[in-house]
């Protein structure tokens, strides 16, 4: 076998691959740290997880990857992954095998992940709601104040 | 049915605003039912003092037939005692029919909304809404000329002053013009002028009145608080530069309307008074019909 050096075995070197879990590829460059936030996983959390960042890539020109052990996730996690890379892949490898591939889809609504900026914000206090953002053009739209997220998402993440 | 809640003025279409200055209408001549709210209590929630827009709310439902409750006063509301809004709304609905409420907090009526079995009227929440001053703004407006295409000058603190905010959105749906005049640093949100002029509507700045008075038909003067300028200096310097003065009125379009939510500080120089651009004291004597035309929209 000759090493050519091209993306795809680059990515195999990379990470090894995983016998049951999910692979989120496709992410933008640099973003992949920012998706383990969106899908709270913390130092605590037991499952294996690989990252790698700044992958060659022929479409992208590089890309992340994150690979997920024991860990199939579900349409919101994932859809909220949407939020900071569109063109993210989700695979989901049962026994070394993709048994399921699909897009993001970016969601109407985002409930309980985002802390709005606005510290005169009644969603800031101590009342038994979540954060709740309606997803427009024009960014992430503060459901009780109006508030608009336009940039720095993952800042604001909870 | 749902409940119907007026939270804010961006929850309505063009037709239903039209609806409620209608009926707005029909009540300040006198024609409606003095007992259409017969037996109907209103719970007036005002966690923060605004004398006015309470007994204008309060006397809107008497003139209905209704009755009010109210809040003695903040420090003798259970919110000082810690409790939840959404706790203080779930036990008021069991009292009242309505409630009508004032919040420090942005977004807090559309949070009693969503806990109350009954309809919340937003008084004012924070720096965010106020959508029963917006509706008698337009009103007051629509009481002099046809709101459609007109040409509206916004000055003063248009950054932190809500009522400019939510009677721009409004305008937007009357493809009227906006022109705006105000200090640096309180120009308004960037977001709000993004979101205006998606919706098609033009925002001319100016740099003073005398630029733009023969051009425009609604003068909306709002507020500006000492707190928000450096120094006494500069706040002194910017008041008397945006002062509205019989002279300065002398370049104004015959028809053209002085608009203020009040109270007003230097503002508007008494003298204006007395001249028929005022409308001011007609303004705010207009929320009476407004109020009783949005309490029988959801309480009936
Ligand atoms: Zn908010």
């Amino acid at each position: 076998m000759t090493h050519t050096g091209t993306a795809d075995e680059n990515e195999r070197l990379l990470i090894r691959r995983i016998r049951n879990g999910t692979v989120i590829d496709h992410i933008d460059g640099g973003e992949a740290l920012n998706v383990v936030k969106i899908l709270g996983i913390t130092g605590t959390t037991q499952e294996a997880l690989s990252i790698a960042t700044n992958v060659p890539s022929r479409d992208m020109g590089r890309k992340d990857i994150v690979k997920l052990t024991n860990r199939e996730l579900s349409k919101e996690e994932v859809d909220r992954i949407a939020l900071i890379s569109p063109h993210a892949t989700i695979n989901i490898i049962r026994n070394f095998k993709v048994c399921e591939k699909k897009g993001v889809e970016i969601p109407n609504l985002i409930q309980g992940l985002v802390r709005c900026p606005n510290p005169g914000c009644i969603s800031n206090t101590n009342e038994p709601i979540q954060s709740k953002f309606r997803v427009l053009p024009t960014g992430l739209h503060c459901h009780y104040c109006d508030w608009v997220i336009t940039k720095d998402l993952t800042s604001y993440i909870i | 049915m749902a409940t119907r809640h007026i939270i804010s003025i961006g929850d309505f279409n063009r037709s239903e605003i039209d609806r409620l200055l209608d009926h707005a209408r029909q009540i300040d001549s006198k024609k409606y039912d003095r007992n259409a709210l017969n037996g109907k209590i209103l719970a007036a929630l005002f966690f923060e003092p605004s004398t006015r827009t309470r007994m204008s709310f309060e006397s809107a439902i008497a003139r209905l037939g209704g009755t009010s409750l109210s809040v003695g006063s903040v420090d003798a509301c259970s919110m000082a005692k810690g409790e939840t809004l959404a706790d203080t709304i779930r036990v008021v609905s069991g009292y009242a029919d309505a409630i009508v409420i004032r919040h420090p907090k942005e977004g807090a009526a559309r949070l009693a909304a969503e806990f109350a079995t009954v309809p919340v009227i937003n008084a004012g929440d924070g720096a965010g809404q106020h959508p029963s001053q917006t509706l008698l703004d337009l009103y007051t407006i629509r009481q002099s000329m046809p709101i459609d295409k007109i040409d509206v000058a916004l000055i003063g603190d248009l950054r932190y002053g809500r009522t400019a905010h939510s009677l721009a959105s409004a305008l937007s749906l009357y493809n009227a013009r906006l022109h705006t005049l105000s200090p640096t640093g309180l120009e308004l949100p960037d977001t709000l002028v993004n979101e205006l002029t998606s919706k098609g509507m033009e925002i001319v700045n100016h740099d003073s009145i005398e630029e733009m008075i023969g051009t425009i038909d609604v003068l909306y003067v709002t507020r500006m608080q000492r707190e928000r300028f450096p120094d006494s200096a500069s706040y002194f310097n910017v008041a008397s530069s945006y002062r509205i003065t019989p002279e300065l009125l002398s370049g104004a379009k015959e028809h053209l309307i002085v608009l203020h939510p009040l109270p007003r500080v230097d503002e508007i120089d008494p003298r204006v008074d007395e001249s028929p651009h005022a409308r001011y004291f007609e303004q705010s004597k207009n929320g009476v019909p407004v109020r009783m035309a949005m309490l029988m929209d959801v309480m009936q």
